[in-house]
């Protein structure tokens, strides 16, 4: 029979991991709120950006094309940004960013195409590593970061575009994951180089613009931003859909310790009860033996 | 004087949505004014003073660069950096051309875009100029 005074100390401890998940849900919860208002924030910036590409690119696609938007005329060499996290505890949010990275990787691969990753966020190096230690190429630590800013944003895009002007890769694609709700995030992969309309973009077509100071010079020059626009984008969702996840399994977490501390504590009373019969067997056998 | 949709909005806030009657912009090749039923245009930003006549006055605002469109019933600009012009101050401009300073030795480094690295260098102390701090 398990000691009284060890149970107690169990239900003592779950109870304090119930406080502290407790107290993370709700730092979580307040993180949420304002990660969503950030990421709301941005949304007339991206929607008219990419309008204004979208139209753009549709104009300018064909021969003498930037690079940015019509690629490198070979898909060889692929560059994975995957963005993770920089703490853990926050469910399957991570990992599933992972894996999706991994599953794409291993998919390239079999293509015979030459995989590169850079991380952006602690865990998701951890987990990469792990797999692909010889595709690893770089990593951008934010942990640094209290709130993460357009400037985080455009050094990842300027570390990603320097390489690219180097020669390093051909496509890029980053991977981050879609804030649904609070329950749901979507892990992501999005295209970044050469250019893609994010899906669900309508371009202002019908309009023809005057273009100052020319065409292929507000190409050139939004190319570039437009890389910067996606991953500020997909940071913001980021960190809308880590605070989320953390919220749920945060969520989960307390409440189990609620059903451990229960469990533990009928068995306790059901420890004493014994204690306490087999004390009153004791005295009444020692009465009747007199 | 006919009113028109004005927006500014930066990548992490929008900084004005309001009815305009006329708005100059700090166009790459020069600065523009638009004004209602202006011909569709998209033009790109130089670092300096965006300024927006409305109703009750005007307002200006320092951008840094980005890009505007101008339709017939409505203008936005999408700017990289945008603030009103009053919460500029010396040591937020002072960063900024520390980075294109830096921007530049870069260029010189690389022998790519000098002259693109040094305008933008230039702009930006013009732009710090207009705006007086």
């Amino acid at each position: 029979m398990p000691n009284l005074k060890d149970l107690k100390n169990r239900i003592e401890s779950v109870k304090s991991t119930r406080k502290i998940t407790k107290a993370m849900q709700m730092v979580a919860a307040a993180k949420l709120r304002r990660a969503q208002d950030a990421a709301e924030m941005s949304r007339p910036y991206t929607e008219r950006f990419n309008a204004v590409m979208a139209g753009l690119a549709a104009a300018a696609g064909g021969e003498g094309a930037p690079k940015l938007l019509s690629g490198t005329g070979s898909d060889q060499v692929h560059l994975l940004v995957v963005m993770t996290a920089e703490r853990g505890l926050c469910g399957g949010f991570n990992g599933n960013i992972a894996k999706l990275a991994r599953s794409h990787a291993a998919e390239l691969k079999a293509q015979g195409k030459t995989v590169k990753v850079l991380t952006v966020g602690k865990k998701g190096r951890d987990a990469i590593r792990r797999d692909l230690e010889d595709s690893f190429v770089g990593h951008v630590d934010l942990s640094e970061v209290k709130r993460v800013g357009y400037d985080n944003a455009q050094d990842i895009a300027r570390d990603v575009l320097n390489r690219f002007d180097a020669g390093e890769f051909d496509v890029a694609t980053i991977f981050y994951a879609k804030f649904q709700n609070v329950v749901t995030q979507i892990p992501t992969a999005q295209q970044i180089i050469p250019f893609s309309v994010p899906e669900g973009t309508e371009a202002d077509e019908g309009t023809l613009y005057d273009y100052e100071p020319s065409e292929e010079a507000i190409l050139a020059d939004l190319l570039p931003r437009g890389v910067a626009t996606a991953i500020f984008s997909a940071l913001l969702e980021n960190g809308a859909s880590e605070q989320g996840a953390r919220m749920s399994a945060m969520d989960n977490a307390t409440r189990n310790a609620g059903e451990m501390i229960d469990k533990l504590t009928i068995e306790f009373n059901r420890s004493r009860q014994a204690v306490i019969t087999n004390e009153l067997i004791e005295i009444i056998s020692g009465a009747e033996a007199l | 004087m006919a009113d028109f949709k004005f927006d500014l909005v930066s990548p992490e806030r929008r900084l004005a949505a309001l009815d305009a009657t006329e708005v100059q912009i700090p166009g790459a090749d020069g600065d523009m004014t638009a004004m209602a039923d202006h011909a569709p245009t998209i033009t790109t930003l130089r670092p300096g003073i965006l300024s927006v006549t409305h109703a009750k006055g005007t307002d200006d605002y320092f951008v840094s660069g980005g890009f505007a469109e101008i339709t017939g019933n409505a203008v936005s600009v999408l700017a990289e950096k945008a603030l009103p012009k009053g919460d500029v101050t010396r040591e937020y401009m002072d960063g900024l051309i520390a980075d294109a300073d830096a921007a530049f030795e870069a260029a010189k480094q690389s022998g790519q875009g000098v002259d693109e690295a040094d305008m933008v260098r230039n702009t930006l102390v013009d732009a710090m100029r207009a705006v007086g701090v």
